[in-house]
């Protein structure tokens, strides 16, 4: 029985890399003091201190993935000792031994390899002690592996983009401190640390995408990325903290997610938590109805944009689902259903995201609005079950995102720092070949054409919901099947708008552009060929043979025995691929074709008249609507801010000026009227007029606190003694 | 060194700055390099030594630390028997060293900001005699003598809000002189009447504790002696709706007067729950909790909605006093061990963030001669090295993690969530998510705070002033230490948590339910 359920087995991986990953993290936050100390002084103004530990962590990571992937491929097809032990210890349990078992599935025959976890105390309450540490898996060996990898291509390319800047030296800076943070996240033992790390990375943004915070606007962006993942927040916390005492006064990831698969804590409390969680996630990585502060964010530097988009950041919410996996499993029914909150906000987020990616004419945001479309689909495929599938999605995402973000600032670049699609650019293919033909690859990958990354990635999801005859997956997601078939066709369909306003028909701006230099093109090449083969560590096993596919999912999937009881994979379906990949190219086509007929009449234009909007009504609405963002903006800053800030703070502080205060002060003239009738009518006609004379500095017309201006301390002291002996009186008569 | 310091070590630490005090009515008034010598050099010494017996108690290790330390326990007055008792222990250690830190920093930044009109003599002396009282209050161990200490406090603060105020100060003095009074009058009833409930043998703390417990004092008494002094701690917290105080005096006060008051003369208040009120009357604490919750986080929501409606960046940052203690008394209302460890993390915290706030506002004051908060912007041009300071300290302010605001609020939301057996969770659950919102609220005021004052450009009325520049040597040594610490328990929470948890579990008694947190 032991040997039949093979695919419970599981290793303890070692090697020096796993338990000293907090040396990557460490790394840039070294940097980031060194730069703030030194950086000016230096002669390239501190961008060699980023560069130089950004390109060791990133070694670092590399040998990390290293060490993962060998103690992994090392440990197949043969029992090893420790593989035995832990069958024995999991024997022990029954439940969790048949558990294991049937979570093997999609990885039969697979030595798992165990969660490497290294801890220190942090601190302490009632006696018991709460860490802080690294836990390596493969989930954080793979975003090790993108933070530091997007990371430095940023910077390097940074040195091309903001040089000459009025803050360069601080830009790297916090640079070097937004990739720390994430990496700090994404190496999160505790829930605890995971809470730091995120509003880390959150301050980081705030600095970045108000960097330049002379103009209003652009602090106004940074302020609303920050307060609307401060929304999001309340929601993580409270759910951290809901986790915290269902687990049993811990802030172990691990403790949770044992506790959630073993049905130690309540259904009803996994589904308040992971509720609440939601809400962190839905401003943290974009999600529709808190999404709106990303198209705004775009207000930063492009190669913020682009690391705040790729690794760092917007994934970041879609991580730490992906690192309490158990808890929305449970806590959102996925396993058997048709439809659940997580997979409908995914769902609704990557249609409404979409959409709102046609009308925009700044190229930046349609590739925020993208974005936010993509993140609801790592989101949606994490509501239907397919956990891998969604962390494969955000693997290969950062490639093909990241090198269409750089890839528009190079545009910028040439176009004289403006992003607008319609008025200056348009032609850019002969002008910037470089630039063109990677941004033509990452869009196709973001499209997914096969065999391009997002192809892929894209598939795993669609087939991950269920929806599609033959695929069989943790449940039957009709629904959110369309939505993703949906999103696949307007993905391609704006992209093809994009491509043609950017680099086809005619140039429409002022001054010959020109191709970036080489540490601009360099980045965007290395991106580009990632977004071709990215995709392949993940193709089925059943179309490419063991020896080739799912390699992703055995490395970077947790042992079976981390996961639910009844987590299973998907089968891959050709002939959804081949009608998805049918569908996405037919949208980009169409639109492609529209955008040609549109320009063939006048080239020149940077407003074109007769578009589908101004010949139907509805069309022309729909348009409306798509253009004010779902007048979510409206509601956010005009009603819900501004009536906080205005009508709501105003009521609460006239209510203390004049309702509190005014009990106080008349009280306190109370007292003085109290005080001057004792002295008028019982203290006068009984005391030496002598008395009187000294006395009568407290006792005289226009009340005590007009009276005590007269500045002299004589008259404060008797009034002191005075008001002092009244509420002695008080509290004898009250006693 | 335990033995070297057992029997005076206490004494010499709460008298040294009188005794400088002292020496300076000797010197005449117009010596003013002198005065501030002996002033800060009186602080200084009393921080070394101050610094070494907290050394040598940290040495003790955690098993020591709940037991009080270096205990003076002598007759004093005997007639009622009042004893002149002292002792550090985990809850006092923290604050007096916020104590022993603040002081000598304020006295630095005098250095070059004596407040009009002048006279560095007697601004100087009110300051020691503050610290004496201070110090006194988080060592007495005998209710008449943390009385005494408490009241000491009082009339320095009076005499530094009325005679070095700006132009409402006699306005602010007395109102703050007034509102503290009363609630002292009522703390010392509830003293008096606890003394003589428990057959009128004694003030000490652990022994009225000790008499409360083996007693059987009605469940009414006890709830009214608490009564009196949840009036008499609530008003120097300040808790709504007693705080109207607070942003008069804050904002009427010298730089120095707002930034002890806020880092020290607050916590008092707290001090005084954590210390007097639940130890020795835990089961009125218990019936308390629900109110003490309830104006903890109508104090966290007002607070940020006055912060929101104003103009003035002072007043701003006095009321977000409101609400952060709002934070601290939500987590002392909890009863739990997590969540009045949070409290004394959460003083400190607001000790070392808005102390710094107010020396931040008395520097802008003192270059732009406003703090009207329309007129100013753009400071990160003028002054970059100030401008990040104050954005530094927003976001330590608003609570972010890895700096020392996060680890008071937190772990107190988190407290709220499972209070001490008794009180209902119900309702201290939706405290819970009331105090969450604040967070937002607290996000919202800081950062339009920071977005109105330091970014944008200079307005055209100070683009070209010269008396706008970045900080001054008397600045750095007066703020760097805080900054540093704020960074320091931002990563390192344990030592905090370490040192007030085993006292804190200790004097709960009963309260503490096995296994949680």
């Amino acid at each position: 029985m032991l040997l039949a359920a093979g695919a419970s087995e599981t290793f303890t991986p070692e090697s020096w890399f796993f338990d000293n990953a907090w040396t990557i993290p460490a790394l840039p936050c070294a940097a980031f003091i060194l730069i703030l100390l030194f950086g000016k002084r230096l002669p390239y103004k501190g961008a060699e201190i980023g560069i130089a530990s950004v390109v060791t962590a990133l070694g670092l990571a590399i040998l990390t993935t290293g060490a993962w992937v060998g103690e992994y491929e090392s440990h197949q097809g043969s029992h090893s000792a420790e593989a035995v032990t832990q069958d024995v210890e999991l024997a022990q349990d029954t439940d969790s031994f048949e558990i294991a078992a049937d979570a093997g599935e999609g990885g039969e025959g697979h030595v798992k390899a165990e969660p490497v976890v290294r801890k220190l105390d942090w601190l302490s309450s009632n006696g018991k002690s709460f860490g802080i540490g690294t836990l390596v898996d493969g989930q954080s060996v793979m975003m090790l592996l993108v933070v530091t990898f997007i990371s430095t291509l940023v910077h390097v390319y940074s040195t091309d983009y903001v040089h000459g800047d009025r803050r360069f030296t601080h830009y790297f800076a916090f640079l070097s401190l937004f990739t720390s943070a994430m990496l700090f996240m994404v190496l999160s033992a505790t829930t605890l640390q995971l809470i730091v790390g995120w509003e880390l990375v959150g301050v980081c943004s705030f600095v970045l995408i108000g960097h330049w915070w002379e103009e209003k606007a652009n602090s106004d962006a940074a302020m609303k990325a920050f307060l609307t993942n401060r929304v999001g927040d309340i929601g993580l916390l409270i759910g951290m903290t809901i986790l915290f005492f269902a687990a049993g006064n811990t802030f172990d990831i691990l403790d949770i997610n044992d506790a959630a698969i073993n049905g130690e804590i309540a259904h009803s409390t996994l589904t308040w938590a992971s509720i609440c969680l939601m809400a962190a996630v839905m401003s943290k990585s974009g999600q529709f109805i808190l999404h709106t502060w990303l198209p705004d964010a775009m207000a930063g530097p492009t190669p913020v944009s682009a690391l705040i988009h790729a690794a760092t950041m917007v994934v970041a919410g879609v991580y730490m689902v992906g690192r309490l996996y158990p808890v929305f499993w449970d806590g959102m029914s996925i396993a058997g259903s048709s439809i659940n909150l997580m997979a409908l906000i995914g769902g609704i987020t990557c249609v409404f995201g979409g959409a709102l990616a046609f009308v925009q004419r700044d190229i930046k945001k349609v590739l925020a609005y993208s974005t936010v479309s993509q993140l609801g689909y790592m989101v949606m495929a994490l509501g239907v079950g397919a956990w891998t599938a969604a962390m494969f999605h955000l693997f290969t995402h950062a490639f093909f995102k990241a090198c269409l973000f750089l890839g528009a600032g190079s545009v910028s670049h040439a176009c004289h720092h403006s992003f607008d699609m319609k008025a200056d650019m348009g032609g850019l293919r002969k002008y910037m070949p470089t630039t063109h033909k990677t941004f033509l690859i990452a869009s196709g990958a973001l499209a997914g054409i096969p065999p391009l990354a997002g192809f892929w990635s894209k598939d795993e999801i669609l087939a991950g919901t269920g929806g599609w005859p033959g695929t069989n997956g943790n449940g039957t997601y009709y629904i959110i099947f369309a939505m993703g078939m949906l999103t696949a066709a307007m993905t391609a369909a704006y992209m093809a708008r994009t491509i043609w306003l950017t680099f086809y028909g005619d140039y429409r701006g002022h001054e010959e552009p020109h191709e970036s230099g080489k540490r601009i093109t360099v980045p965007l090449m290395i991106l580009a060929f990632l977004a071709v083969v990215a995709g392949f560590f993940n193709m089925p096993s059943q179309w490419v043979g063991d020896g080739l596919g799912l390699k992703f999912e055995q490395w970077v999937e947790p042992a079976g025995t981390r996961l639910p009881g009844n987590f299973t994979h998907a089968k891959p379906s050709i002939s959804l691929a081949i009608v998805a990949s049918l569908l996405a190219v037919a949208a980009g086509a169409f639109v492609w074709n529209y955008y040609k007929k549109l320009y063939a009449k006048d080239p020149k234009a940077t407003e074109y008249t007769d578009g589908l909007a101004s010949r139907m009504p509805l069309a022309a609405s729909a348009h409306k609507v798509l253009e004010e963002k779902y007048y979510l903006d409206h509601l956010y800053t005009d009603t819900i801010a501004a009536g906080t800030k205005g009508p709501l703070a105003r009521a609460a502080y006239w209510f203390n000026q004049n309702i509190l205060d005014g009990i106080v002060d008349g009280a306190g003239k109370g007292s003085v009227g109290l005080g001057r009738f004792i002295y008028k009518y019982i203290d006068q006609g009984t005391i030496d007029a002598t008395v009187n004379q000294t006395a009568a500095g407290a006792g005289q017309s226009g009340g005590i606190l007009r009276r005590v201006q007269s500045g002299k301390i004589r008259q404060y002291a008797t009034l002191m003694f005075g008001a002092a002996a009244v509420l002695v009186a008080i509290f004898m008569a009250a006693v | 060194m335990t033995e070297f310091f057992n029997d005076w070590g206490i004494t010499a630490l709460v008298f040294l700055p009188l005794v400088g005090a002292l020496l300076m009515m000797l010197v005449p008034a117009k010596d003013e390099e002198l005065h501030k010598t002996i002033a800060l050099g009186t602080t200084v010494i009393t921080g070394v030594l101050g610094g070494f017996m907290l050394w040598d108690f940290w040495g003790m290790g955690k098993a020591n630390w709940s037991t009080l330390q270096y205990v003076q326990d002598r007759t004093w007055i005997d007639v009622i028997n009042a004893r002149y008792f002292v002792g550090i222990d985990g809850i006092s250690a923290p604050l007096i060293a916020l104590t022993l830190l603040v002081v000598p920093l304020v006295l630095i930044y005098s250095w070059n900001h004596i407040p009009n009109p002048g006279n560095a003599k007697m601004f100087l002396i009110l300051i020691l005699v503050l610290h004496t009282g201070m110090l006194g209050s988080f060592v007495a161990q005998d209710l008449v003598l943390f009385f005494v200490f408490f009241e000491v406090v009082l009339l320095p603060m009076y005499f530094m809000i009325g005679v070095w105020g700006g132009e409402q100060r006699l306005y602010a003095a007395i109102k703050f002189f007034l509102f503290t009074l009363f609630g002292s009058a009522l703390m010392l009833v509830s003293f008096l009447a606890l003394y003589w409930v428990t057959g009128g043998t004694t003030f000490s703390i652990p022994g009225l504790a000790d008499q409360v417990a083996a007693g059987d004092i009605a469940l009414g008494t006890q709830v009214a002696i608490f009564g009196g002094m949840f009036l008499g701690f609530g008003i120097k917290v300040p808790m709504f709706p007693f705080h109207t105080w607070l942003p008069d005096a804050h904002t009427q006060a010298p730089t120095q007067g707002s930034v002890i008051l806020a880092a020290v003369l607050l916590k008092l208040g707290t001090y005084g729950f954590v210390r007097i009120a639940i130890p020795i009357l835990p089961e009125a604490a218990v019936e308390w909790a629900p109110w003490i919750g309830l104006l903890a986080v109508i104090g966290i929501i007002y607070g940020a909605l006055g912060c929101l409606a104003q103009t003035d960046m002072k007043r701003l940052i006095a009321f977000s006093s409101v609400a952060h203690m709002g934070y601290v008394m939500l987590g002392i209302a909890t009863l739990t061990p997590f969540g009045i460890n949070a409290a004394i993390f959460g003083m400190v915290a607001h000790g070392l963030i808005t102390g710094m706030l107010f020396f931040i506002a008395g520097s802008v004051k003192d270059r732009f001669h406003t703090l009207e908060i329309k007129r100013l912007g753009g400071l990160l041009v003028q002054a970059p090295k100030m401008g990040w300071i104050l954005g530094f300290c927003t976001m330590a302010s608003l609570g972010l993690p890895g700096l020392a605001g996060f680890w008071g609020e937190f772990p107190a939301i988190l407290a709220a969530y499972s209070p001490a057996e008794g009180i209902s969770t119900t309702l201290f659950r939706v405290y819970m998510v009331i105090a969450a919102l604040g967070t937002v609220l607290a996000a919202g005021y800081l950062l339009w705070l920071l977005q109105r004052t330091a970014f944008g450009t200079p307005s055209e009325e100070f683009a070209d002033d010269p008396e706008i520049v970045d900080m001054h040597a008397s600045e750095w040594i007066a703020w760097l230490p805080l900054l540093v610490l704020i960074v320091f328990f931002g990563f390192l929470p344990g030592i905090i948590f370490d040192l007030t948890d085993g006292t804190v579990v200790d004097r709960l008694g009963s309260l503490v339910a096995e296994g949680s947190p």
